[in-house]
């Protein structure tokens, strides 16, 4: 191959197509409409008041960043164990998981200010906040993985099995920490009501945040995948270049 | 599948025997990572200056040590692979790799159990802890079910970093964040075997299962993700 392979620009090359627009446009406007639901139009809680308003934010967050791990965890499996070992299927993974990390990131952050107003503390050694952590650390653990360096497909290969890995480490943990917590029973703490019963529009509200963020969530990976394609055409075209540029020297 | 010329077996044997061999000779473990884990062991001491406190926590105390000198003992079993790029040397040989992660886990179960044994001896002595007979026995098969887990994912990890020449730093955020369960679980039982916390001895044999089950996954996924993640 002696001619120079036009690699992607990413100043020039947009990663928006006009169906990702659209989608970003329903995104933007139902994004609206939850702040009007979730701050104006919907009622404060008998038992929370307005802390509950927390919650139209903090549960779409923790819904899309599981989302986002299952993405990741499916995606890899179709990198490994597809006969193609397609390369978009592992940067659907990486994008995934950029994403998951940020969301689970906001929902420990809003979860635990709402644990503050409500439980009267940030923090609460319950299994499912314990495993939330060690997910948000592990999936930080296979950012850094995917950071490692090499080839595209040593890249994908390593950080498939550390995604399929952490299918198995995740129920580990939550199981053990689950038996953990029942020898540790906390009474001093103000339990929440368990069966809160959430008004119509309330209720509405909620369906409607994990709704918006779910298509918020395509919206951004499907960005993402296509900025870490062009990144990884610029590596190959930069060294396509590079090899083009010495074999001029040379004649 | 394909076929090795030695079986997985004999690799792992080799490999095992050969990094026992090494620590045997140079005593790079005994003389500088052991006192490093008794030194922590003091330390915990100072920290938690109660001695009610102290044999409470004991258990606890007892698999941080092993935990954190894992990460050591880890890193020095890959740091003389790639010393001189041994491990390349290992793969051109194109010996089976399910071979050379069990022969490397192997052997960190053996160097684990020689920290364990220290360290529990320092726990009686410092923390005063008291150890009956049949807490000594739940305390090996503890220790013993533990290490199979540890090692496993350390030489998993342990070998992902080593590949990626350079990049061991990655090593705890990968190896602490999986070997959680085992901290839970060791740190349970060993409580039952010390017999703190109020916990009896017959409380601590279901945990035992559970690091069964962890041993036995990770050992099983480590031979098959191990040739993947040390991949050139």
């Amino acid at each position: 191959m002696n001619s120079i392979q036009p690699f992607p620009s990413p100043l020039t090359t947009p990663t928006g197509t006009r169906a990702s627009r659209g989608l970003g446009l329903v995104v933007f406007l139902g994004m609206v409409l939850l702040t009007m639901l979730g701050l104006f139009f919907t009622d404060e809680d008998v038992v929370q008041g307005s802390t509950v308003r927390l919650m139209y934010i903090h549960v779409p967050t923790a819904w899309v960043a599981y989302l986002a791990f299952i993405v990741t965890a499916v995606a890899s499996a179709m990198y490994m164990w597809g006969k193609q070992h397609s390369l978009t299927f592992d940067r659907i993974a990486g994008a995934s998981a950029e994403v998951g990390v940020i969301f689970m990131g906001l929902s420990l952050v809003t979860g635990s200010l709402w644990g503050r107003l409500t439980w009267g503390t940030y923090w609460q050694w319950d299994p499912r906040l314990t495993t939330t952590v060690f997910l948000f650390v592990t999936y930080v653990g296979y950012l850094a993985v995917r950071d490692l360096g090499g080839s595209h497909q040593q890249r994908a290969k390593r950080s498939g099995v550390v995604a399929l890995l952490a299918v198995l480490e995740i129920p580990l943990v939550h199981f053990s920490v689950v038996l953990w917590r029942s020898l540790h029973q906390e009474a001093s703490i103000l339990q929440p009501n368990g069966n809160v019963t959430m008004d119509g529009l309330m209720l509405f509200t909620l369906l409607f945040g994990v709704a918006v963020f779910t298509l918020l969530f395509a919206w951004m990976v499907l960005h993402r995948q296509r900025v870490l394609t062009l990144a990884d055409a610029i590596d190959d075209g930069g060294l396509e270049t590079a090899l083009q540029e010495r074999r001029n020297e040379v004649n | 599948m394909t076929q090795h010329p030695i079986s997985t077996m004999s690799v792992a044997r080799a490999i095992a025997t050969k990094d026992l061999r090494i620590e045997w000779r140079s005593k790079v473990l005994v003389n500088q990572v052991l006192p490093f884990a008794g030194i922590v062991m003091v330390l915990f001491a100072f920290a938690l200056d109660n001695d009610g406190i102290l044999q409470r926590v004991a258990p606890g105390l007892v698999w941080l040590a092993v935990l954190f000198s894992s990460l050591i003992i880890v890193q020095r079993t890959f740091a003389i692979e790639s010393a001189d790029n041994a491990l390349d040397a290992i793969k051109v040989a194109g010996v089976s790799s399910a071979g050379v992660f069990l022969g490397k886990a192997v052997a960190l179960v053996v160097q684990l159990l020689l920290f364990e044994c220290v360290l529990v001896l320092l726990s009686l002595v410092l923390y005063q802890v008291h150890l009956s007979w049949g807490g000594a026995v739940l305390l090996v098969t503890v220790s013993f079910l533990a290490n199979i887990g540890i090692a496993a994912m350390g030489a998993l990890y342990g070998g992902l970093g080593a590949a990626a020449k350079g990049r061991e730093t990655l090593l705890p955020l990968l190896l602490l964040p999986a070997v959680a369960p085992v901290l839970i679980a060791a740190t349970r039982a060993t409580e039952s075997a010390f017999g703190v916390s109020g916990a009896t001895l017959g409380e601590g044999w279901p945990w035992v299962a559970l690091l069964a089950v962890f041993g036995a996954l990770f050992t099983f996924g480590g031979t098959l993700a191990f040739g993947v993640l040390t991949e050139e």
